[in-house]
């Protein structure tokens, strides 16, 4: 765990945790050092006020597109799951997940 | 002069005089990769009985007859598209994307996969985990990336042409370090329809070419609009070929002051302002512009981009697709495991920080900081454009470095996009072309110097006509690299 400027705690792991990405020790020796970094520049950012600027999500100046609510021709089963790690009767096997 | 070494519209001309058929190009493509490709690694795969089947058909359209290498991020039904990831090993792709339909409508035919930085994260493709790809020019340095197979393939003539996808510069970057054209389309041009998301609001399909002119070619084959992708734009597509020789006289060019400060290589300054210059001789007038959030480009680019692509990586979880953990306890630890044994270093990283921007308590003050200077960056061009027709300037600040050089440095590879990110950020289009050599003073071979051309939105014809008119009246598109 460290500290950046803004005064918070950057928990790797934590972070790693939200994203389900598991971390070798190793792993967390190497990023952090360097996600640090880029967090103290990131800070570069807090130089311009920003206050009263709307946010840009994308660069297009079109909203809500929709198309016609009608059934449609879709992908078949047997091409969805034709890269499925493991299926079976036309289903994606997972671990049991209720007890 | 081998088939594999010409231009689209060469071989288009061969074609229709009945001189050549199709399998001949495709063979002499293969004849290259193998005895070429072995020192690049750009490619990755080739098939070529899908390729023979694909010639069967009757020649016809823009691009009848002519194979297109697609960079491994892009759907084509029944091939390969591993995304450079061990992740995506064995994933065979189900349906063709929407370029690969509007290509194959065209008459083009998709013809070996190009390699890649792992889910297009990356500037080196050092990050591909297959295999890193050299440069033509230098095969001790970086192609650039992350479309670095595709330029590499192109420049190295063992592809007629290829499409590659750019994000924050991963078709205008390589194409600049590799020495060939590559265009970045206005977001919304090309639908991103089969693409595998690395970050949505920014991603966009590009081609790479030997040329301007047959990037205009390609560019018009894929574009229009599509009901498959709500951010792709149904407007008109232009005949971007029969554009290109139209007057550049009196057109304005805007030379932005940030673009040309400290960082950037000389030599690298000194030939985009050669550049300038002979615009000038060709009637083109210089204004000075400036483009004053510049500087913040790279941050916000890093926030938004890491930040889309922890969500769209989301979806690689070992259950769909893809590889999987074995012997996990629980659904929760195949996914944590699948992750951590599917993905390389750079994707983690870039997975962590964008997870990171985005989680609670910190949303704020970096991803909505972020989206308001992008706001501002992309007001610069808005106020740019209103006063010019297209801006100039360089690609990267400094040439292709030296492979493993930078690994354990990513925010020094990150600061060199400095030139590229704005561009996908604004939502505008670019054109990357070659415009001089400089010898590093690491090296002793000659390696290419871009320049860009960016245009405001769905101004492609004006960057394509005003980079067609430069090609033309100089030497550097024809220089090949001696590998």
């Amino acid at each position: 765990m460290s500290e950046n400027e803004k005064g918070t705690q950057f928990d790797l792991r934590y972070v790693a945790g939200l994203a389900r990405l598991e971390l070798s020790d190793d792993e967390v020796a190497t990023f952090e050092p360097q996600l640090q970094d880029i967090l103290t520049y990131m800070e570069k950012l807090d130089e311009v006020d920003v206050s009263g600027i709307e946010p840009t999500a994308h660069a297009n100046p079109v909203l809500n597109v929709t198309r016609a609510d009608a059934s449609r021709p879709s992908l078949e089963a047997e091409d969805a799951l034709r890269n499925g790690p493991k299926t079976t009767s036309d289903q994606f096997v997972v671990p049991k997940v209720v007890e | 002069m081998s088939l594999a070494s010409k231009t689209i519209k060469e071989l288009r001309g061969l074609l229709d005089g009945g001189e050549i058929q199709p399998m001949e190009i495709v063979d002499s493509v293969i004849a290259a990769a193998e005895a070429r490709d072995e020192k690049i690694g750009g490619y990755l795969s080739w098939d070529r009985d899908q390729a023979c089947r694909a010639c069967e058909t009757p020649i016809r359209g823009l691009l009848g007859g002519i194979p297109i290498a697609i960079k491994d991020l892009i759907n084509v039904k029944d091939q390969p598209c591993g995304c450079g990831s061990k992740i995506l090993r064995n994933y065979v792709a189900p349906y063709d994307a929407t370029s690969i339909v509007n290509l194959r409508r065209a008459g083009g035919h998709p013809f070996g996969r190009a390699n890649m930085d792992e889910f297009a994260m990356g500037s080196s493709n050092e990050n591909s985990s297959i295999k890193p790809v050299h440069n033509p020019w230098d095969l001790e340095r970086i192609s650039g990336g992350s479309s670095g197979g595709s330029a590499a393939v192109v420049a190295s003539d063992q592809a007629i042409a290829a499409l590659g996808s750019d994000t924050g510069g991963s078709v205008r970057q390589p194409a600049a370090f590799c020495g060939c054209v590559g265009l970045k389309p206005t977001y919304g041009r090309v639908s991103r329809f089969g693409l595998t998301a690395y970050a949505s609001s920014l991603d966009q399909i590009g081609p790479l070419t030997k040329t301007v002119e047959d990037a205009a070619i390609l560019l018009g084959a894929i574009s229009g609009g599509d009901a498959n992708d709500s951010t792709c734009l149904d407007e008109p597509v232009p005949d971007y070929a029969a554009g290109l020789t139209g007057e550049i006289k009196g057109m304005k060019l805007g030379l932005p002051e940030e673009y040309f400060g400290e960082g950037i290589d000389p030599a690298i300054r000194e030939a985009v302002q050669k550049a300038a210059k002979h615009y000038e001789s060709l009637g083109v007038e210089i204004v000075d512009v400036s483009l004053p959030y510049t500087e913040h480009a790279v941050g916000v680019y890093y926030i938004i981009a890491t930040a889309e692509a922890s969500a769209n990586l989301a979806r690689f979880d070992g259950v769909r697709y893809g590889y999987r953990a074995p012997d996990a306890k629980d659904l929760a630890e195949q996914y944590a495991k699948s992750r951590a044994q599917g993905f390389g270093p750079e994707v983690k990283r870039r997975i962590l920080l964008g997870t990171y921007v985005l989680s609670s308590g910190y949303y704020d003050a970096y991803y909505l900081r972020a989206q308001k200077l992008r706001t501002l960056i992309r007001d610069d061009f808005t106020k740019a454009f209103a006063k010019v027709d297209a801006i100039l300037a360089p690609v990267s600040p400094t040439p292709p470095y030296k492979i493993g050089e930078k690994v354990a440095n990513p925010l020094d590879v990150y600061l060199a996009d400095i030139f590229t990110t704005s561009a996908n950020l604004a939502g505008i289009c670019g054109l990357s072309l070659p415009c001089g050599f400089m010898t590093p003073g690491d090296g002793d071979h000659e390696l290419p110097i871009g320049l860009q051309l960016l245009g405001a939105p769905f101004a492609e014809e004006k960057i394509l006509r005003l980079g067609h008119h430069y090609e033309q009246s100089t030497e550097w598109h024809q220089r090949r690299p001696v590998i």
